[in-house]
């Protein structure tokens, strides 16, 4: 048996169908199924439960800088209550993982992590910790912490019946601590999330988890809400590009290799993993490179099938893909030699044997409109 | 799940309806109910003799992707084009609309060799 979020209960009366995730036994889908949760998600909306995220909280005096030294975006630059996303770095470059960072009251700082690496990323904070930031306390709050995400365009409008704070004031990438959702105080409502929507993230203690989960879904019912499994959330992420650890960015590529160059401040003074970033991107940048691809024929590319040149040589490896529920089309993401990063440039993936031609494209490959 | 009785069944979830000389062939309710929306399927080639046993197609849902096992030895006779554009017949017809072959039966005996309805039902309350 896995572990349990405290909604466990309610994906079972909802219908989930439980799968083990990093440990966690959590719903791939309801009932509506994958399609109709990623299209409520695309048009309406979606709640998922994510409480299976690691939440590590800093505190102290030097709280923000111990962040800034362990992720490659800029985080002195983070106003209070202003978030941000990064990449976090091994000294050699490759990625410990990807994670939110929360700039919360003076000396406060949260970061959340993957669910199916927080033990890792606790072990590796608290080793950075005791080497250079012994005074800033560090404490692995996921058990006591619950988490759901209400996204897509109607988030705002249904969350904004169950609580009088007015939503407009949370900003894209902003937190609000302590405001009241449906009659329980939510610990910090974010407009984040991992969909390519706008949205929130609502993050509570355990015992008020079910009530809020289930007024969510009681309010959202006019708009067309659905209650959405990791099936939906992989699919929705996927189409924005929103990368997923362990698939487009791991411990042997660089956040630069991975496409995430935004994220990298090399213009900081140091992070963790700055001298083999900085070389690397004045040698001419990464000699691997994630790319999207479109096939041009049926078929669909998954993750670990070879990609091919158009002369049949292996060059790499698919990470993520799938026909997009969105755009009907059969994309992917995968790393290549920087030589076939243009895009538009022709490869084909191997599928099951049969090399199927594919055309490099832009990423991301949906961006919801008026952002 | 539905089991219709006059269906023969393999433990991979196949299901084989004989008509004479042939038979449709198709995955059951409970595997298409397992796999989710299913988006994609490959069919094989008109003509292609394969062997009880062999893949010789894949249903892909959005999560997964499955070989599709022919039931018994024979030679595909049809395939359901109609799954090309709307492979969700799988999803919501499994028995009718949603086949996905049809094969010429070498062997009666591998036929008559295959579950029946109540066995394959059996199959599933054990868990699988």
């Amino acid at each position: 048996m896995g572990k349990r979020t405290p909604l466990y209960e309610e994906h079972l009366a909802l219908g989930g169908r439980m799968v083990d995730f990093g440990g966690w036994d959590m719903p791939v889908q309801y009932p509506a199924g994958i399609l109709a949760e990623h299209e409520a998600v695309r048009q309406r909306a979606g709640l998922f439960d994510v409480s299976h995220m690691g939440e590590i909280d800093l505190h102290g005096e030097r709280a923000l800088l111990f962040a800034d030294e362990l992720v490659t975006n800029d985080c002195q630059k983070l106003e209070e209550n202003q978030v941000l996303y990064s990449p976090m770095c091994y000294e050699h470059g490759g990625v410990v993982d990807d994670l939110l960072v929360y700039r919360l009251e003076p000396g406060h700082v949260l970061l959340v992590v993957n669910a199916a690496n927080t033990e890792k990323d606790v072990a590796w904070v608290m080793e950075q910790r005791q080497k250079h930031f012994p005074d800033v306390l560090a404490e692995d709050i996921s058990g006591r912490t619950a988490e759901v995400a209400l996204q897509g365009p109607k988030a705002q409008e249904i969350l904004q019946s169950l609580t009088s704070h007015d939503l407009n004031k949370i900003a894209f990438f902003w937190v609000q601590p302590d405001i009241e959702v449906a009659g329980r105080k939510a610990l910090w409502v974010s407009r984040t999330g991992y969909t390519g929507e706008d949205g929130f993230e609502i993050y509570l203690r355990p015992e008020d988890a079910a009530h809020v989960w289930r007024e969510i879904l009681r309010v959202g019912e006019p708009y067309g809400i659905l209650p959405c499994g990791l099936g939906a959330r992989d699919s929705l992420r996927f189409e924005a590009c929103l990368p997923l650890y362990g698939q487009e960015m791991d411990q042997d590529h660089t956040p630069l290799q991975s496409g995430l160059k935004y994220w990298v401040r090399l213009e900081k003074e140091h992070f963790n993993g700055i001298e083999v970033l900085k070389e690397e991107q004045e040698s001419g940048g990464p000699k691997r490179r994630l790319v999207g691809f479109k096939l041009a024929e049926r078929g669909i590319a998954r993750h670990g099938y070879p990609i091919l040149s158009p002369a049949g040589e292996e060059i790499g490896d698919v990470t993520s893909g799938m026909l997009s529920p969105t755009l009907g089309e059969a994309i992917g993401l995968g790393f290549v030699p920087a030589e076939y990063a243009q895009v538009g440039t022709r490869i084909a993936v191997s599928v099951r044997g049969r090399a199927i031609p594919a055309e490099v494209i832009k990423r991301p490959f949906y961006r919801r409109s008026g952002k | 799940m539905k089991t219709p009785s006059e269906l023969r069944y393999t433990e991979d979830h196949e299901w084989l309806r004989p008509e004479g000389k042939s038979g449709r062939i198709g995955i059951t309710d409970f595997a298409q109910d397992q796999l989710g929306d299913v988006v994609f399927v490959e069919l094989p080639e008109v003509g292609r003799a394969v062997k009880k046993g062999e893949a010789f197609g894949v249903v892909e849902s959005v999560k997964s992707v499955s070989d599709v096992f022919a039931p018994i030895t024979g030679k595909v006779v049809s395939v359901n084009q109609g799954l090309v554009d709307t492979p969700e017949l799988v999803n919501q017809d499994p028995y009718g609309q949603g086949w996905i072959v049809e094969l010429e039966i070498a062997d009666d005996a591998e036929v008559q060799a295959l579950l029946d309805a109540q066995a394959y039902a059996a199959l599933q309350e054990g868990g699988h």
